[in-house]
This record gives C-alpha cells, structure tokens and sequence, in this order.
C-alpha cells in the first residue's frame, strides 16, 4: 500500500469506525439497533490497525465479519482465524459485522459477503488469515521502533508483546495506534502458520454469538424498530406467475391503524399500517381479485408425469461417463432397474422472511437479513433508482437462511417497493408463515431411473444414472446454461474431483441430467442437489448390492479404491458406526457416503421399523473430512442440525402444487421433525488437513439414504420416493 | 384496550382484544424477545408462561388473558440470564440461528418448574418447540444439565471451561 493511498485511506478509516460501530451494535453499544445508535460513546478511540482488526484502547480485539452468520457458526471460525494469526487474548476477542455500503466505499476490501454453499469459511480462510498475521506485524513493527531493536528479537503472545533482552513489554493496545501509521506487508509475502501450531483455530471454542439469543435481547430483522416506522402485511399471487387485477382499498379504510393498501409489482398487494397485526389482519379482509390464467390448472401429478418422460426422452442437458453402458448392461449376468424421486421442498427458516426499507429521493436503507449484503444492496439500489453509494444494507444475523436468503433478495425489493410509496418512512414488511410457505424457492423436484449391471460374481460392471428435474440454474442464473448443458444438477455425481465429487470407478458408466422446468420457481437449499442425488446414488447402490448378495459397506468398498478420500470417510463411520457387530432384536443398519460443498460425509442409522409400520431412528454416525476442521465443537454442532434437517425432509417434507399453487402453508401441514424423534447423533471429524472443505451442508446428503437403507434391511423392501410420510413401510 | 402483568409490571394497551398476545407482546409493549414463527401454535417460538405455565401466545387473545394472569416472557424469566436453563443452554452452546431458542428455554424452564428431574421421555413430551437448525440433542442435554441429572445427557460433553 504506498502512501497516498494510506493517507486517504485513513481519513475514510475513521469516519468507517463511527459508522460500524453504530451499525453493528452488539456487544459494544450494548445492542442498540444498526444504523440509528448514537457514535461510539468511548473516550478513547479504538485503532483500525487494518480492514480485519481494530484493537480498542482497553486491549479489546474487534475482527471485522463480513460473512453472514445464520447459525452455521461462520463467525466464531473466522474469528478463531484471525485470532489465531493475530496472537491475540481470545478471550478479549470481540466482532461487529462490516456493511455493504462499506464495502462498496473500500472498493471491497473484505472481499465477497456471500454466504451460501458451505463457503463461508473455506473461500475466504486464505485472506483472513493474511489480514490477521499482516495486523500482527504491524503491532510487532510499532512496538520494535518504539524500542529501537530489531523485530526478530520480539515475541508476543495474547496480544502482549515482550523483548526478553532487555526485559520490556508492552501490549497491542498501547502500539495500535502506531502501528495504524505503518506500511502494511505485502500479503502475499506473508507466511501463515501450519496447522498443526494452532492454538485458537481447530480448537473446539465456545461460539460468541450466544448471550443474546438467551434472554431475548439479540435483535433480528423482523424485530427492528425505527422511530415513525408503519408495518407492512404482503400476499403474492398464491398461484405463481398470477397477477393483481384489483383491490377494493374502501373496505379496510376504517380499519384500526391501517394507512394504504398498494400494489407492490404486478402480483402482490401489501398493507400498511401502524403495526404487524392490523397489517395482516386489514390484508385478509381486503378483496383481491387475481389473474390465475396462466398456471392455475398446474398440479403435482402432471408435473410428476412430465419428469417421468424425461427419463426416457431422447436427449439430455449434459452427462459423462466411461466405457459403453449400453453394451454392458446388455451383456451383463444381472441387471437391477429402480426410478426414485423426491418432492418439492421449502425452507422454513424459523425467522419468516422479512426487511425494513426508508426510502428517499437521495437515500435508500435497508435492515434485512440476509446471505448476500451485496444482492440485498443491488437490489435495494436498483428498485428505489438511487445509486448504490447512497445505498446501505444493515444486516441483521438471520433466523434461519438454508439457501433461502442469498442472491434473489425478493422480500428486500418487495419492502424497497412499498418503501418508495411513502418516502422517508421506516417500513417493516413481514411475511405471515402462509406467505413464506407460499413463495419460497423451492428445492427443485426431480426423478432418477437407475440401471446397474452385474457380472456373473456379483461385480458392478454398468452403471447408468438418468436424472431427470428442474433447473435451478433455469430459474436463478440462466447465463450458467450453456449450449443447453447444465451441470449443477448433478452435483455429487462429478467426475472433478475438488467439490462434489462421485465416488465410485464403474467401467462402464453414465451419468447425465435432463432438465424438465416447471411453474414453480426453485433456488439452493442446504445441500441442494446432493441430498437429492444422494439418495438416488446410495439407495440403488444398497438394491444392488442386495442382488448381487453382498454386504452393502464391502460392495461400495470394492468400488472406491481410487477414491481413497471418499473410502477414509466411509471407513471412518463404518468402525465408529459398529458395522457388522450385533444389534438389538428388531433393529437394523444402514449406510451411505457421498461428497458434496468440499467435503466427505458417511452415514450409518440404526432404526426399527414396529410391526404397524412405526420408523424409529435410533441412532446415527456420521463421519466428515472437512479438510481443516477450524471448530470441531462447532463442526458437531453443525452435523447434528443437518440430521434434523435431512431427518425432516426424509419423514415429512413435501411441497405438493394444486391449482398452481402450494398447498402446505403452514408447520400443521408441512411438518417438521421435534425433539422426541431426534436420534442420538454421533460425529466423527476426520480431517485429512489437506484441502479446505465446507461444512453447513456437505453431511445432510447422507442422512437420508443411511436412513432408507437401513429401512430395507429392516423391511427387505426399497423405499424409493420421499417423504416416507407416504410411503407404508409394511 | 387491555391490562396486562408483563414480567411483573403492569402495561395499558390499546389494542384490540381480538390480538394474538404475541402481537401484543412485540408491538404494543415493545419485547420482542418473543418470537413469530407461524401464528397457528405449532412451532413454540411465541411461548411465554402464564402463572408458570407455558403457553403459545400466538393463539391467545389478549381479551382472553386477565388483569390478574401473570405474564413472562423470555426477558423476565431471570435478570441476568441467571435462569438454570439459560446457563446449561449456554454451557452447552445450545443456540444455532437462536430464533426459536427463547421460546424453547421458556418451555424447559415450565418443564423443570413442574418436573425438577424430567426423564427423557418427559423432555419428549414437554419439548415439541420447532428448531430448524436442529439444536435438539443439545437441548435435550442442556435440559438434563440443568434439572442437575447425572445420567447421560444425550452424550454432549460441555466445552472446556463451561460449568452450571
């Protein structure tokens, strides 16, 4: 960095303090709300030694997060990060959130904020990392030209520096402030320390972020308050892609609190009123008329029919394989055949989507919640017309994001939208529950036909896989699709290797996707697409095995010896998951490993299934190589979460479309798995300390198919189409 | 217009009676520890306790709920986040999101004020609160942790240095 850029980088530095620290409120400001808090209130004033650390005066380490955290723990593990190479006190450590806006005005210097794919840690370890050593030997630098002696000669430990020559110390508090005036190191000549040295990183820390969520204080986004604030209550079309043709305002007008009914794009109606409550209740008994032509008649059994064309149509949306399936099924000693599917599913974060929008001729604000700050400013920029730099995005910590809040940011254009009709009026839209179930984008819908071919000893000589659903690429980011060829619906069943890997080496193989869009639009979902293709892949790998009369964990063993990444794992979970040693009288095991989000996961469930028909899951093992495992407590955590999560789409979870529209839309209708069905979950981390992986996502895929292998071996009858709420198991 | 007894203070309100309390809650007396989640008492995240027991203050109306009932909610379960369930949820590091974590430790505070031992299949019973990210293995351990039983607590060790 030379000078001139220093100097003026320094004048926005300490305008930057004052603005996030009132708009990361938190511990410091003692949870005053983002973006209305008075500035800091300290008299002495906190140091921002580089974009990633601010030391305050009292030692306090302030690391700057530019990630969202939803409850994946993301914070706490950057943190450990930056800690970890900054030699600081841990226990002084606190973080405040950097904002859009702030990012823009510093030509990003903390990177991308997206939070999505497990990502949050592994994409940007490398520069976190840097920024904390390169703040530690500024703070090292300062203090040796204080003492007039060479750097080399000092050591430092939780953030107190000592040079034992001649018996000083001093602290990063006290030399913050001179180091700030000192060149920064060129990052890419910093050498970070190796893992094994850890001290903070990889250690199975308690999470920052709890104090809050006990008593009620942490203030999400749906809990914002602003002085002169109305509420907003919103219905989207119900059927998607229908429009508003009229709404009779007259018959809310003398409704308590409500000011105006608005149009809010061509498809929804939203009222606002001096709270939530009236809100809705104004919005329900508004008379709406809709325009439903164009989908109205679309229901899941037409839909179904159309995927299942697809299995057998004629062409494809991409593939890859090896040697000649066809000719080896053919002339195969066996062969096995199962379709399977699995549904539409909604994200229900608890949190319902929601965002507060002040929109004025010359400034547009949002507070939201939300996996993508800079989708949220794009967006925000883009319906009020004011340009970006007068823009800003208050993020809020989300309750609940599964995929659910990142790049499409419609609760955030829809509450700009409302905003922009009551200029320099703070409103709160809120989606009810039915809205949120309503207009989601749903974890694509899709079918797998499966052909194997088995040689005369049982060996798998063919393998054809048929995916057949929708797009989320067709929906989100069609410019991905390219001559018609859209890989991102088989992810886990690549042959890269590095992300999403398939597992398996088959001489004969064939892998491909066919896509079939429908009506209904679709977007991520924690482990998208390899929670699907997983239990397509493991389930029929189960069925052959069956028929091949092999047991299942030495007939995938026999198939993985050049994947010995994928082996270690399912290794790992097979002895820890007592493969093969006795069970109880009635109860059965199962097992499943794929790859997904940078990362190796296995399974084995231990479930009965009564007499009636009743499935308990007793217990389940799940082993991951994440690579680097930066909180392995957090990292557990983490794991057990994705067992409910996958446990819930497996037993419940099931968007059926009527009438073009959803029919659950609420938790009586789509249920989702409590305490009492909560197996035991053990969690096996074993990081190979090679690669960096994700974690959020990549052990949900094998939730289900442990599950449902497990199932056959307790039934000897292969379930193939989820939920199982519909499936009679005996 | 209602009278209501919020964490041991007295609130004026003008609000409809036909209002879920929830709402009253959030939007008239401004706690909003309190948490929507679906409006129709399925998930939890709106549990408060009247007169110590807990109910889902989505579905009561404020019309329904007596001058003299005695409401608390999540801030007023303890001062100081001091409660035995709040400490064994934070020894635990229970919350994930932490959105439906207020209404969860409303509901284990009910249980252990009626059951001070539960036994797995009380928690069971008693702890039917939605939890999208899945905490219920540690919310099973912190209940354990926090009615004192020595039995397993669903085999979640504390972290290094947490204790009760």
């Amino acid at each position: 960095m030379t000078n001139t850029i220093r100097k003026t980088s320094k004048i926005s530095r300490r305008r930057f303090i004052v603005t996030s620290a009132a708009a990361s409120g938190g511990l410091a400001l003692g949870l005053r709300l983002p973006g209305i808090a008075p500035a800091l209130a300290q008299n002495a004033e906190p140091t921002e030694v580089n974009a990633w650390v601010v030391i305050r005066p009292d030692e306090t380490c302030v690391i700057r997060i530019a990630r969202s955290e939803m409850g994946q723990g993301t914070l706490t593990g950057l943190a450990q990060l930056v800690a970890e190479e900054l030699e600081c006190d841990w226990n002084k450590v606190t973080t405040e959130s950097i904002t859009a806006g702030q990012n823009l005005a510093r030509k990003r210097v903390w990177g991308e904020m997206g939070t999505g794919g497990s990502r949050g840690i592994r994409i940007s370890q490398d520069y976190v990392r840097r920024g904390g050593a390169a703040a530690r030997m500024m703070l090292l630098q300062a203090a040796a030209n204080e003492w007039q002696v060479p750097v080399g000669e000092l050591k430092v430990a939780d953030g107190v520096i000592t040079h034992a020559a001649s018996n000083r110390s001093t602290t990063y508090g006290k030399v913050a402030p001179a180091a700030a005036k000192l060149e920064a190191p060129d990052p890419k000549g910093i050498k970070l320390k190796d893992p094994k040295d850890w001290k903070i990183a990889g250690k199975p820390l308690k999470r920052l972020d709890t104090a809050d969520k006990l008593n009620g204080s942490k203030v999400y986004a749906i809990d914002v308050k602003l002085p002169g604030m109305l509420c907003a209550a919103i219905k989207d079309s119900s059927v998607f892609g229908g429009t508003v043709v009229s709404f009779d305002e007259s018959k809310i007008a003398n409704m308590p609190g409500v000011r105006r009914a608005v149009k809010v794009g061509d498809s929804a109606v939203a009222v606002v009123a001096d709270t939530w409550w009236r809100a809705k209740s104004a919005l329900e008994a508004l008379p709406i008329v809709w325009d439903d032509a164009k989908n109205g008649a679309r229901a899941s059994a037409a839909i179904a029919e159309e995927l299942r064309a697809g299995l057998s149509a004629p062409n494809n949306n991409g593939e890859w394989g090896n040697g000649d399936v066809a000719k080896a099924l053919a002339a195969a000693a066996k062969t096995v055949d199962a379709t399977y599917g699995t549904p539409f599913l909604a994200h229900a974060t608890m949190e319902p989507m929601n965002c507060t929008a002040r929109v004025s001729a010359d400034r547009a604000e949002v507070w939201v919640a939300t996996q993508n700050a800079e989708a949220s400013l794009a967006a925000l920029s883009e319906v009020s017309g004011v340009p970006l730099k007068d823009c800003e995005v208050f993020k809020h910590d989300l309750g609940g994001g599964f995929g659910r809040r990142g790049g499409t940011q419609d609760y955030t254009r829809q509450a700009t939208e409302i905003a922009k009709q009551f200029p320099g009026v703070p409103i709160k839209l809120i989606w009810s529950r039915e809205e949120d179930m309503a207009h989601d984008f749903y974890r694509p819908i899709s079918q797998a036909r499966m052909t194997a071919g088995l040689d005369a000893d049982g060996n798998l000589v063919a393998l054809h896989g048929r995916i057949c659903g929708q797009s989320i690429n067709a929906t989100l980011n069609p410019s991905a699709i390219k001559g018609g060829k859209d890989n991102r619906q088989l992810q886990g069943l690549y042959e890269e290797p590095g992300d999403a890997q398939f597992g398996y080496t088959v001489p004969n193989l064939k892998l491909e996707y066919v896509m079939r869009n429908t009506h209904v639009p679709v977007g991520p979902w924690r482990g998208v697409n390899t929670n699907q293709n997983a239990v397509y892949l493991e389930c029929f790998i189960d069925e052959v095995a069956h028929a091949a009369g092999k047991d299942p964990l030495a007939f995938r063993r026999a198939l993985m010896s050049k994947h010995p990444k994928h082996l270690a794992v399912l290794d790992a979970v097979a002895e820890k998951g007592d493969w093969g040693k006795p069970l109880p009288q009635g109860v059965h095991r199962g097992i499943a490993q794929f790859m997904g989000y940078g990362s190796y996961s296995a399974a084995v469930a231990e479930v009965s299934v009564s007499p009636e028909g009743k499935l308990k899951v007793h217990r389940m093992v799940l082993a991951l190589n994440c690579g680097h495992a930066v909180n392995p407590g957090q990292i557990a955590a983490q794991v057990e979460g994705s067992v409910a999560y996958g446990l819930t789409a497996t037993l419940y979870g099931e968007c059926t479309v009527k009438d073009g529209r959803m029919a659950e839309l609420n938790f009586d209708t789509y249920q989702i798995m409590r305490l009492a069905e909560m197996p035991k979950v053990e969690t096996v981390i074993v990081p190979s300390h090679d690669f960096w992986g994700g974690v959020g996502e990549p052990t949900i895929c094998v939730v289900a198919p442990a599950v449902l292998n497990a199932i056959r071996a307790a039934t000897g009858k292969p379930v193939r189409a989820l939920p199982l709420k519909n499936v009679k198991l005996v | 217009m209602a009278r209501l007894n919020i964490n041991g203070h007295t609130h004026d309100l003008q609000v409809e009676p036909d209002t879920p309390l929830l709402w009253a809650i959030r939007e008239h007396v401004g706690l909003t520890g309190t948490k929507y989640g679906c409006g129709v008492a399925q998930c939890g995240a709106c549990s408060v306790h009247i007169d110590g027991a807990v109910v889902r203050s989505c579905s009561i109306r404020v019309g329904d709920v007596k001058e003299t009932d005695k409401i608390v909610t999540i801030e007023g379960l303890s001062p100081d986040s001091s409660h035995r369930v709040q400490r064994a949820w934070a020894a635990l590091d229970v919350p994930q999101c932490g959105y439906c974590q207020s209404g969860q430790i409303m509901a284990a505070a009910a249980l252990l004020a009626k059951k001070p031992k539960p036994t797995d299949a009380d928690i069971d019973e008693a702890m039917t609160n939605i939890c999208r990210c899945g905490t219920y293995q540690r919310i099973r351990a912190a209940v354990h942790m926090a009615a004192g039983n020595t039995a397993d607590a669903g085999g979640i060790a504390a972290p290094a240095g947490s204790t009760l």
